[in-house]
């Protein structure tokens, strides 16, 4: 580790902290539809929306119609995506020549781009047409990002409204995540990388010839205006395969501080848009702070694991940190740095190799993963992540003041307690269950890349990545088989609408109940025992359940190294 | 028995039939009251189906799993056998209410009679009857006294030997079931039939009979199962983990590790811990109707309380003389004192007491001054002594004033009436005294507020609970009493009506409010508060709309129910987060020993050193059974509340029962191992 790795580190976190208030500030406005700078040009298009669709922005709804219309907006969603990609080859914008995409592999892709996954068991420039990629893809890229801000903002309602029915409008939520918050920022994003020298153009490959005078076709396509997004909507699904590992998906350092900053932009600035609705912003920085902690946390160990590299290695006389599947343009640091961020918030995105990286290295990505997405998290999903876990904690440690459980003055009863519990092990349920058969059936076990422990945590890291939909792999596993398309898609699914629903029926109920005043009995929820307590319940409530596993992976991948076993 | 008992666990009246029960509640229809503990059983039942398979086989290591069977039946039992206990305690007081109930004798009133009854069984009456009940009788069922007046003796209900009085009418009506009439008669009209008095309420509630799931206990249920199928999942998927490595785990084991990853310490003790709180209510000798209210109690926000009784000790007393000019404090004293010495009403004593503590004025024997009392009458408002050619009165201003009006003192007149209105003021009386007419100056007579009540209500000032005091006192007095007592805010000139309303309008705010009454009007206000705690002394129809009843009739308990309550929820909580803290040490212990034949390196991970994986195993889960027994006395007597701010109540019991949940079990599987090892059990 060097002073310059930690002051890189610093800078992001600077960069991070200081948008959180401007953008949360910004972002509180247009989800309480007040006027912003972009109102002039947005509101006729937004009203147009909401008149083509048949609502208006008055009309509400409580938790069962916006959890319908959020489930039928998404079905939808799946069923187009999944059309545009069993046809592609019939359609135009196809310069390629790409044929219809295989049945499983269409389902596990369209599953992963609506849950806001983009797991991808395809290289992109071998297998979707421009069609596909900028009608589809990227088109879910922006919805299902919006989905998930919707949600969060339908469950702050709840508490931030003193008591009443409805949460919101989800198709009012939802086009105004999507016109005033994403497409501006993307907009100038992609235009900063093409400045950058990202490629945008809808012309075909080129081919090139090289030195050796051998023949070598070089993918093109409209990459900037798809990685705005795959960065600020925490899809993480890049338009080559190699994602932002890929010089023509993330160029330099520039872009790379980019990107790293827009994954968590949003989703901390959520925190921010908590605090304001709910009238105190400590009550937001307590929630940040919480996931600071574990992300500093989860940033330090990854860094040394990966600065002190590999004693065998060592051996050798090859001094140094562990550089194996990184990009040397970025190095340990901005790697390390890079594999966190995008695991905490459920992006997906990689800029290097992560079943490369060391056992403890790669265990923090992992755990990240496990623990729900709620460090940042994605956008909005990291949000309503949280909150399950605050509800946890604010319950056992309302009891432990002598009160009925209560946060932000609403009572923390037994339906919250059932739909909280219920969410939270939706992720152990699909990410431990299908590991296990995997992990014994031959033909899954023939796709992994590595024998031992690391070839289980290639199986551990695809289905925890799937269900936490963050999309990452540990590469090495094959997965465009018909069993880990539909068993992923299946954990994608699970890990996103097992998790939205309760935390909708969550809101519904909250929203309900009486605010109940503050007072001397009322432990506060903004100061750092708070931030402890919920660090605390994050990782044993979160974290307890995959012990088992990661002992049997990273932990025992890790002391077998240090025995000087490799796998 | 107002005062709380202190009674030991290690009773062997509770004891022993606590062990006895711990077998009676295997009964599959009782554990499936609790989920983590029926879990346990059924896992238990398993494993034991599988050792008695491996001992017809012979396979297996028949020593090592006999012992995890062993202990994995003693947690269940230990587990019942909390709750035995926490029942027991209720069931020694059970016994003694039950002789009270013992078979009675009724004279049953016929034909609209007022004299002409009948014997007939107690039992057999039903809802409406009218009894007679005369000397020596007792009373067969609870009933309102619709004639007569006569002293009870309600020990059987209050432990309270003193009889008290039951007259027709007013809010001294109720007689209860079980009490005995010791001198004159009553008739009363029978309001429970038998079955649904408020004995046999009480027998059952403090039997635990009747104990319904509250709704806190209902959520906590919920996150304990869910915590359990969370584990469910963790364990179930390691034997394929583990075969994807080439090792095997016996099933022993992974039941050895599910048991002590679930929350069985708080499972164990959940039923355990509600029982007790209802039990240190009864022993505050306060019955809670249902055990909703009690959790209610400690989330109220604010507490109504009467002024009188409650705050002040509810007599006025003297505490100052104030002379008019040209008369000096001593002579005021002097000649109130006198005016008072065969005064025997509270106001007169304690000016009696005033003038020799403040002036050091000796009683005086009264037959030796010649002196004859003149006794305080509605009409002259006055009251005092005719010494030799001398007259003292003392009373009401105005009437001192007019008896002394004649005599030309207009200055005088004024400044007595100013200092009079000051003491109007500041919330007491003013009594004037006045000798042969010349007008002395005032005694100031004011509301005592209780000792140590200040203290008590800044302590709930702390813990978040507002106060509010009821008085039917004119506003400016009631800001002053308010003032001294340091209650946040009070209601004066009170009624029934705008008592109610005042609540009504704290919850709408979404506040629990809590009051105590004992009047009729009192009744819609009682059942309109989140806590309503009727006073034992009064109607029938209070005690109906509270949800508590207070045989002690004391308005102050409110404080310690409260207390209770907070209590009730700390504990829970306090073993829920020890129980899963424990979690960490178990893994530590279990994991490597788990995997040491196929992953030797994990061997690192036994960082308590424990000799061998079976030792390990067998440590854990003997400390997860010992732990449920060794907080036994801890989940009866509950947590300790401190009136401390919520913040800091929270970080201290997170350091006790969240970082020595996580530090103990380290402790306690190491010393469990060394000593299984010393004796060579594995």
């Amino acid at each position: 580790m060097t002073l310059n790795g930690w002051l890189q580190i610093l800078l992001f976190c600077g960069i991070v902290l200081a948008l959180v208030k401007p953008l949360g500030a910004y972002m509180t406005r247009v989800f309480a539809g007040e006027r912003t700078f972009l109102s002039p040009v947005l509101v006729p298009i937004e009203r147009g929306l909401y008149a083509l669709a048949g609502t208006s922005e008055r009309e509400e709804q409580r938790w069962t119609s916006y959890a319908f219309a959020m489930l039928a907006f998404n079905l939808a969603g799946l069923l187009l995506l999944y059309g545009l990609q069993r046809m592609q080859g019939m359609l135009p914008l196809n310069p390629a020549g790409m044929a219809a995409v295989a049945p499983e592999l269409s389902f596990n892709t369209a599953v992963s781009f609506v849950t806001n996954t983009n797991w991808q068991n395809y290289g992109g420039e071998s297998t979707m047409s421009y069609l596909t990629q900028m009608a589809g893809l990227s088109v879910q890229n922006f919805v299902s990002a919006a989905t998930g801000m919707a949600i969060a903002v339908a469950l702050i309602r709840a508490f931030s409204r003193a008591s009443g029915k409805a949460l919101g409008n989800f198709w009012v939520d939802m086009t105004r995540a999507t016109l005033y918050i994403l497409l501006p920022i993307c907009i100038v994003l992609t235009l900063a990388y093409v400045a950058l020298g990202v490629p945008q153009t809808f012309g075909p490959y080129v081919t090139a010839t090289t030195l050796e005078g051998a023949q070598q076709t070089i993918a093109l396509g409209p990459v900037a205006s798809q990685l705005a997004i795959k960065m600020l909507g925490t899809n993480g699904g890049g338009f080559f395969n190699a994602n932002s590992a890929h010089p023509f998906e993330n160029p330099g350092a520039i872009s790379n501080m980019l990107q790293m900053v827009s994954i968590f932009a949003i989703g901390a600035a959520f925190t921010n848009v908590f605090g304001r609705m709910v009238g105190n912003q400590r009550q937001g920085w307590a929630i940040l702070a919480a996931m600071g902690v574990l992300f500093v946390a989860g940033v330090a160990v990854t860094y040394w694991a990966e600065a002190s590299g590999n004693p065998l290695m060592h051996a050798f006389g090859l001094e140094g940190g562990n550089m194996e599947g990184k990009e040397v343009r970025f190095g340990i640091v901005l790697s390390s740095l890079f594999a966190v961020i995008t695991t905490a918030a459920s992006c997906g995105a990689v800029n290097a190799m992560h079943g490369s990286f060391t056992a403890l290295g790669g265990l923090i990505p992992l755990i990240n993963m496990q623990l729900g997405e709620v460090i940042v998290g994605g956008v909005g999903a990291g949000f309503y992540g949280i909150v399950l876990f605050i509800i946890v904690a604010v319950f056992v440690a309302g009891l432990m003041v002598g009160r009925t459980p209560e946060y932000l003055g609403k009572k923390i009863e037994a339906k919250e307690m059932k739909m909280a519990v219920l969410a939270i092990l939706c992720l152990p349920l699909a990410m431990l269950v299908f590991t296990a058969i995997s992990s014994v059936m031959p033909s899954a076990v023939a796709s992994i890349g590595t024998a031992g422990p690391h070839g289980f945590s290639e199986i551990l890291y695809a289905y925890t990545s799937a269900a936490a939909n963050n999309g990452s792999a540990f590469g090495g596993l094959t997965g465009n088989t018909p069993w880990y398309n539909v068993t992923l898609g299946l954990g994608m699914l699970m890990g996103r609408f097992l998790v939205i629903l309760p935390a909708l029926a969550i809101a519904g109920s909250l929203i309900a109940k009486k605010t109940v005043p503050a007072s001397a009995g009322t432990f506060p929820t903004d100061g750092p025992l708070f931030v402890g307590l919920l660090v605390g319940t994050i990782l044993i409530v979160g974290g307890l359940t995959f012990f088992p596993a990661l002992a049997l992976g990273p932990v025992v991948e890790h002391l077998a190294m240090l025995a000087g076993q490799t796998f | 028995m107002s005062q709380a008992k202190s009674a030991s666990v290690l009773d062997s009246r509770i004891l022993i039939p606590a062990i006895g029960a711990a077998f009676t509640k295997l009964n599959p229809r009782t554990l499936a009251r609790n989920p983590v503990m029926f879990v346990v059983a059924t896992v238990s039942v398993l494993t034991t189906v599988l050792f008695l398979r491996d001992v017809v086989t012979g396979g297996g290591n028949l020593g090592f799993s006999f012992q995890i069977n062993l202990w994995l039946w003693f947690t269940v039992l230990f587990a019942n056998f909390a709750e035995g206990v926490a029942e027991g305690r209720g069931k020694a007081q059970a016994d003694s209410l039950r002789k009270a109930r013992s078979e009675t004798q009724a004279k049953l009133l016929t034909n609209g009679s007022t004299t002409d009854y009948r014997m007939v069984p107690g039992t057999s009456l039903k809802v409406g009857d009218v009894v007679l009940v005369e000397a020596g009788d007792i009373i067969p069922s609870d009933g309102e006294v619709i004639e007569g007046v006569a002293s009870v003796n309600e020990a059987a209900i209050t432990g309270e030997s003193a009889p008290v009085i039951r007259e027709s009418g007013g809010d001294r009506s109720a007689v209860t079931g079980g009490t005995q009439v010791l001198s004159d008669w009553v008739r009363v009209r029978i309001t429970a039939a038998a079955g649904s008095t408020f004995l046999d309420r009480m027998i059952s509630l403090v039997e635990g009979a009747e104990r319904q799931k509250t709704p806190n206990e209902i959520a906590l249920n919920i996150l304990l199962a869910g915590m359990t199928l969370i584990f469910v999942l963790a364990t179930a998927t390691i034997p394929s983990f583990a075969a994807y490595a080439g090792g095997s785990i016996p099933v022993i084991v992974l039941v050895a590790l599910f048991v002590t990853l679930i929350p069985t310490t708080i499972g164990a003790l959940l039923s355990a811990i509600g029982i007790a709180g209802m039990d240190r209510l009864v022993r505050f000798n306060v019955l809670a109707m249902s055990g909703r209210a009690v959790e209610a109690a400690g989330d109220v926000d604010t507490l109504l309380l009467d002024k009188t009784g409650t705050i002040t000790l509810g007599n006025r007393q003297a505490t100052a003389f104030k002379p008019v000019r040209g008369v000096t404090e001593q002579e005021l004293a002097d000649a109130a004192q006198l005016a008072s010495l065969a005064d025997e009403t509270p106001e007169g004593r304690s000016i009696v007491v005033l003038a020799k503590e403040k002036y050091d004025i000796r009683g005086r024997d009264m037959a030796s001054l010649k002196t004859s009392f003149v006794p305080f009458t509605a009409q002259t408002r006055m009251s005092g002594v005719d010494l030799e050619g001398s007259q003292i009165r003392k009373g009401a201003v105005d009437a001192v004033l007019a008896s002394a009006a004649g005599v030309a003192q207009s200055d005088v007149v004024r400044e007595l009436q100013a200092s009079a209105d000051e003491i109007a003021k500041a919330g007491g009386t003013p009594l004037a005294v006045a000798r042969d007419g010349k007008l002395l100056g005032v005694i100031q007579l004011k509301d005592i507020v209780k000792g140590g009540i200040r203290e008590r209500f800044a302590e709930l000032r702390r813990m978040g609970i507002r106060t509010v005091m009821i008085t039917g006192d004119n506003p400016m007095t009631a800001a002053a009493i308010a003032a001294e007592a340091g209650v946040d805010d009070f209601l004066a000139q009170a009624t029934p009506e705008n008592k109610l309303q005042l609540i009504r309008e704290e919850q709408a705010k979404g506040k629990l409010v809590a009051m105590c009454g004992d009047g009729t009007n009192d009744a819609p206000a009682l059942a309109q508060a989140d806590v309503g705690v009727a006073m034992n002394t009064g109607t029938v129809a209070a005690r109906e709309a509270g949800n508590m009843v207070d045989l002690d009739s004391d308005p102050t308990k409110l404080i310690e129910i409260v207390e209770i309550g907070k209590q009730l929820l700390m504990t829970r909580g306090a073993l829920t987060t020890f129980s899963i803290a424990n979690d960490i040490a178990k893994y530590f212990a279990i994991i490597p020993a788990m995997f040491l034949a196929f992953y030797p390196q994990l061997g690192v991970l036994n960082i308590m050193g424990l000799t061998n994986p079976q030792s390990a195993i067998l440590s854990a889960i003997i400390f997860n059974a010992l732990i449920i027994i060794a907080l036994i006395p801890l989940s009866l007597k509950g947590v300790k509340y401190r009136a401390v701010g919520a913040g800091a109540l929270l970080s201290r019991n997170l350091l006790i029962y969240g970082l020595g949940g996580i530090v103990v079990p380290f402790i306690g599987i190491k010393a469990i191992d060394v000593a299984i090892t010393a004796l060579g059990l594995v």
